[in-house]
């Protein structure tokens, strides 16, 4: 088995072991590559069925193009499409770069706060119905107890220090220096009632095994990550205000993988357009402390 | 190729992997600026460790808390490098990091020598099963490169791996913070002429491939999705020795069950006929056999791997509260989940100093135990010698996983607990002065436990009613035990089910005892769950009346019915059978 075949094999098997031990269960879906990739596998792994929702966090600032592409995906695979959103600090426009608040804050209460307020099933999750196409309100939701989520270890440095299954306690913190051992491929599976796990199948990925998976399996993708001909692309995708394009002509799938196998990009940070990183020394590490992904 | 650096705390690990990183030329553009620019804003000195402890509390203490992951290349290949904490009170996470190895440098600093983690870190490394050990003596610049000073270290070490049953693949002098010997010779140790770091990674083998032993599939789930007018039962899992190819027969442990294999399944893929060892993958099979998610799979025709409920085990204990003997865990082996009890406790081992107690009475934390666990049901298994790969578990305990073990032998299998609950219960029983006898012939019946099994969904439980209504006007001492149904439909978990059990076999008992008929429903029994109860309700009668699919193997069952046969046909044959066995004196007449 080559490399990809390895990851691939333990992804499937991390995400059966979620679908096995959690009954409230739900993948993110940030429309990104990584968790694409993630969409991807749930299908290998079951056999081209998801048998669980995939949530969003829609914080009203993602680039137009993606909120198409989770739509016509989410109607052709038939997904059980769910999305969530600060509506609160939208309103107030307590957000950056509108409102007085730094770009970290304005991640806590668009991304966090909204992400953790929409699992638990305090506030409302907009559902899509397949017949008519559109999202519907649906409100006093159960919380889900087991959350898919596309982190990868190589991102940064906090995110190395993850486990496949992940506790988080009910006020959704994630306790870093004491975290579950796993071993043997056995993972936290059993968990006290108001606590929920993160499961991490795409862990050992690099970005590089991303695309080269991608272009493997043909995997559809969102074409912001494609030079459109103005010499710039999407490296990483987040909301716009955040999110700058990098220099690069690569216009597809095949041109992204020489890019970062060898081309210009084989030794610069991918998160290097995320602004919100760079706000303290450790910006991405206090986010997921208090539940960002 | 994955290594783990290990050792005690403050010895160096960290800085020997940001120096590789580093040198190797593995760091992202603009990261060791970045760590520098950070040590220069708080005003500390730059340390190759910080590239790795990149988190808040690590930098604060100074110390590895968890295992971090780094990729790197060499020329020949890419390695993942994992950085296992070195500190007692992060044993779990030096675990965590260790079992995803497949070779390990463990580094010890030549000033302060051989210390307790160096040698409970080597004791536990031969326990996870890794065997490809270097072993790096650190901070020789602060020995001024003696040669000496790294003798002394690698004879005391070397005596000790031995007692663990560990070759070391080498010694190699280093200073990771000056860069000796991390990539090539260093003119600093001319006396050293082995390989440095670096070429010694190059040197480890991958282990020898898993495909060549006999087929270990644990059944890790059994789906039936029906969207979009799929009818494919499959069995999913990830074969974890061996191979598997379309035509095969197998059979399920301990189950026993056996069938032919019809496809192996996948998403967009070429149909496959063939499947090997560490593919995630999923199969269907000829016949409709009822197998439950757990179940390990083997050839028919190749060594199968052992069924048992006891066996000798070496665990060692990261929990918070030590391990006793008398309380339900669970046990995690390969697919199977199943309720464990610590019966005997053979010797602790200090891996510190290799001292052994047998007077102990439980495992306390950081304790590697050789001891004798009992399961509530037998599983499928293998000695940690023959495939390691289903012979090691993890056992939880209050949802933490707070041990790990490897199964040593088999053991001559001893009175089982519930063998030895029931026989204490008769010791126990105050007799009264009314025998069985006087009972039965009080009531013109012998009493008995009659079960009704099958698939859930199937009407069972009305059968069982009309049964009791139609006992009861015939004369009959008997009660419809209805508190099953609304128990079972609970879609409980393994735990609670085997509680459940193991009430009704307890309550079956006591009414059969009073001299009454009971009539309960159970979806989906097993062999061993019935013989739970059958044990449970000692030494009065159980009836097994299947209705639908039999899922039982072993047990031949007293009636069997048709899913859809009518009641009061059912009803009739039902009578029949009770005619003969509990009511003797109406059949002779």
């Amino acid at each position: 088995m080559d490399q990809l075949r390895q990851l691939e094999a333990q992804s499937v098997y991390i995400m059966r072991e979620a679908y096995r031990e959690f009954k409230d269960l739900v993948m993110l879906w940030s429309i990104g590559k990584d968790s694409t990739v993630l969409l991807w596998l749930a299908r290998k792994a079951f056999f081209g069925h998801v048998p669980f929702p995939l949530a969003h966090v829609d914080t009203s600032y993602k680039i137009p193009a993606m909120i198409e592409y989770r739509d016509k995906l989410a109607l052709e695979w038939n997904l059980n499409m769910l999305y969530g959103q600060n509506t609160k600090a939208l309103k107030e426009k307590k957000t950056f770069p509108d409102g007085a608040i730094s770009r970290i804050e304005c991640c806590t209460a668009l991304k966090s706060e909204a992400l953790k307020h929409t699992l638990s099933g305090e506030w409302p999750r907009q559902v899509l119905n397949h017949t008519t196409g559109q999202y519907e309100e649906h409100h006093n939701g159960k919380p889900f107890t087991g959350v898919i989520v596309g982190a990868r270890a190589d991102e940064e440095g906090s995110r190395s220090k993850e486990r496949y299954f992940s506790p988080r306690d009910k006020q959704n913190d994630w306790d870093v220096s004491d975290q579950p051992p796993e071993l043997w491929n056995q993972f936290k599976t059993d968990f006290a009632p108001g606590t929920h796990v993160r499961i991490h199948p795409l862990l050992d990925w690099t970005e590089l095994n991303i695309w080269e998976y991608i272009e493997r399996e043909n995997i559809p993708i969102i074409d912001l990550y494609f030079d459109q001909g103005d010499g710039k692309r999407y490296r990483s995708l987040g909301c716009y205000p955040c999110t700058t394009p990098v220099e690069s002509t690569a216009k597809n799938v095949s041109e992204i993988v020489e890019e970062l196998r060898s081309g210009k990009f084989s030794n610069i940070a991918e998160r290097s357009g995320r602004e919100q990183d760079k706000e303290d020394g450790y910006g991405l590490e206090t986010l997921r402390k208090d539940g960002y992904m | 190729m994955n290594v783990v650096v290990i050792g005690h705390v403050d010895h160096g690990k960290s800085t020997v992997i940001g120096r590789l990183l580093a040198d190797t030329d593995s760091l992202p553009e603009g990261k060791l600026e970045m760590v520098k620019e950070n040590c220069r804003r708080n005003a500390r000195p730059f340390e190759y460790a910080f590239l790795l402890d990149a988190l808040k509390d690590e930098q604060a203490q100074g110390i590895t808390i968890d295992s971090a992951r780094c990729f790197f290349k060499s020329d020949q290949r890419e390695y993942i490098i994992i950085d296992a904490p070195g500190h007692i009170e992060f044993l779990k996470n030096m675990i965590s990091g260790a079992a995803r190895a497949e070779s390990a440098l463990l580094v010890i600093d030549a000033n302060e020598g051989v210390q307790e983690n160096s040698r409970r870190h080597g004791y536990l490394l031969s326990m996870l099963g890794i065997n490809q050990i270097a072993v790096g003596v650190n901070k020789m610049d602060l020995v001024d490169y003696d040669q000496k000073t790294f003798e002394n270290i690698k004879e005391e070490y070397s005596e000790f791996l031995k007692q663990v049953g560990i070759t070391p693949k080498g010694f190699i002098p280093i200073s990771a913070r000056e860069g000796d010997v991390i990539m090539k010779a260093s003119e600093n140790m001319p006396w050293y002429d082995g390989p440095a770091v670096l070429e010694m990674f190059d040197s480890f083998e991958k282990e020898a491939s898993a495909v060549d032993k006999p087929l270990r599939f644990p059944v890790q789930d059994v789906y039936k999705f029906t969207a979009n007018n799929d009818d494919r039962r499959i069995f999913a899992g990830r074969i974890e020795t061996g191979s598997l190819n379309v035509g095969d027969e197998v059979v399920f442990l301990p189950s026993q069950k056996t069938s032919k294999i019809t496809s192996i399944e996948g998403f967009n893929t070429e149909p496959a006929t063939v499947t090997k060892a560490g593919e995630s993958t999923g199969v269907t099979i000829e016949t409709q056999i009822y197998v439950q998610r757990g179940e390990l799979m083997c050839k028919a025709d190749d060594t199968q791997a052992k069924i048992g409920s006891q066996f000798k085990v070496n665990i060692f204990w990261m929990g918070r509260q030590p391990m006793i003997k008398n309380k339900r865990y669970k046990l995690k082996l390969a697919g199977a989940r199943t309720p464990v009890w610590l019966r005997e406790i053979v010797n602790v081992l200090d891996a510190s100093n290799l001292t052994t107690d047998s007077n102990k009475q439980q495992i306390e934390r950081h304790d590697v135990a050789e001891c004798i666990l009992e399961t509530l049901k037998p599983i499928g298994f293998d000695l940690t010698t023959e495939i390691s790969q289903t012979g090691r578990f993890v056992i939880i305990d209050n949802y933490e996983i707070s041990g790990g073990g490897v199964i040593l032998d088999t053991v001559q299998e001893k009175q089982s607990r519930l063998e030895e609950y029931v026989a204490q219960r008769e010791i126990n029983w105050e007799r009264s002065l009314i025998t069985t006898e006087d009972r039965s012939a009080r009531h013109g019946q012998k009493s008995s436990l009659i079960l009704i099994s099958g698939p859930a969904g199937i009407g069972k439980m009305p059968l069982a009613k009309k049964l009791e209504q139609e006992l009861f006007n015939s004369g009959r001492f008997v009660y419809y035990l209805g508190v099953s149904n609304s128990l079972m439909s609970l879609d409980s978990d393994q735990g609670e089910r085997d509680e459940y059990l193991r009430r009704l076999g307890e309550v079956a008992h006591l009414f059969n005892d009073a001299g009454v008929i009971i009539i309960a429903t159970i979806s989906d029994l097993d062999d061993y769950e019935l013989e739970m109860i059958e044990t449970l309700n000692q030494p009065n009668d159980c009836l097994v009346i299947n209705m639908g699919e039999n899922r039982f193997n072993q047990r031949t069952v007293d009636l069997q019915l048709k899913e859809d046969s009518d009641q009061a046909e059912a009803i009739l044959t039902i009578h029949q059978l009770l005619m003969a066995k509990l009511y003797p004196d109406d059949y002779m007449i």
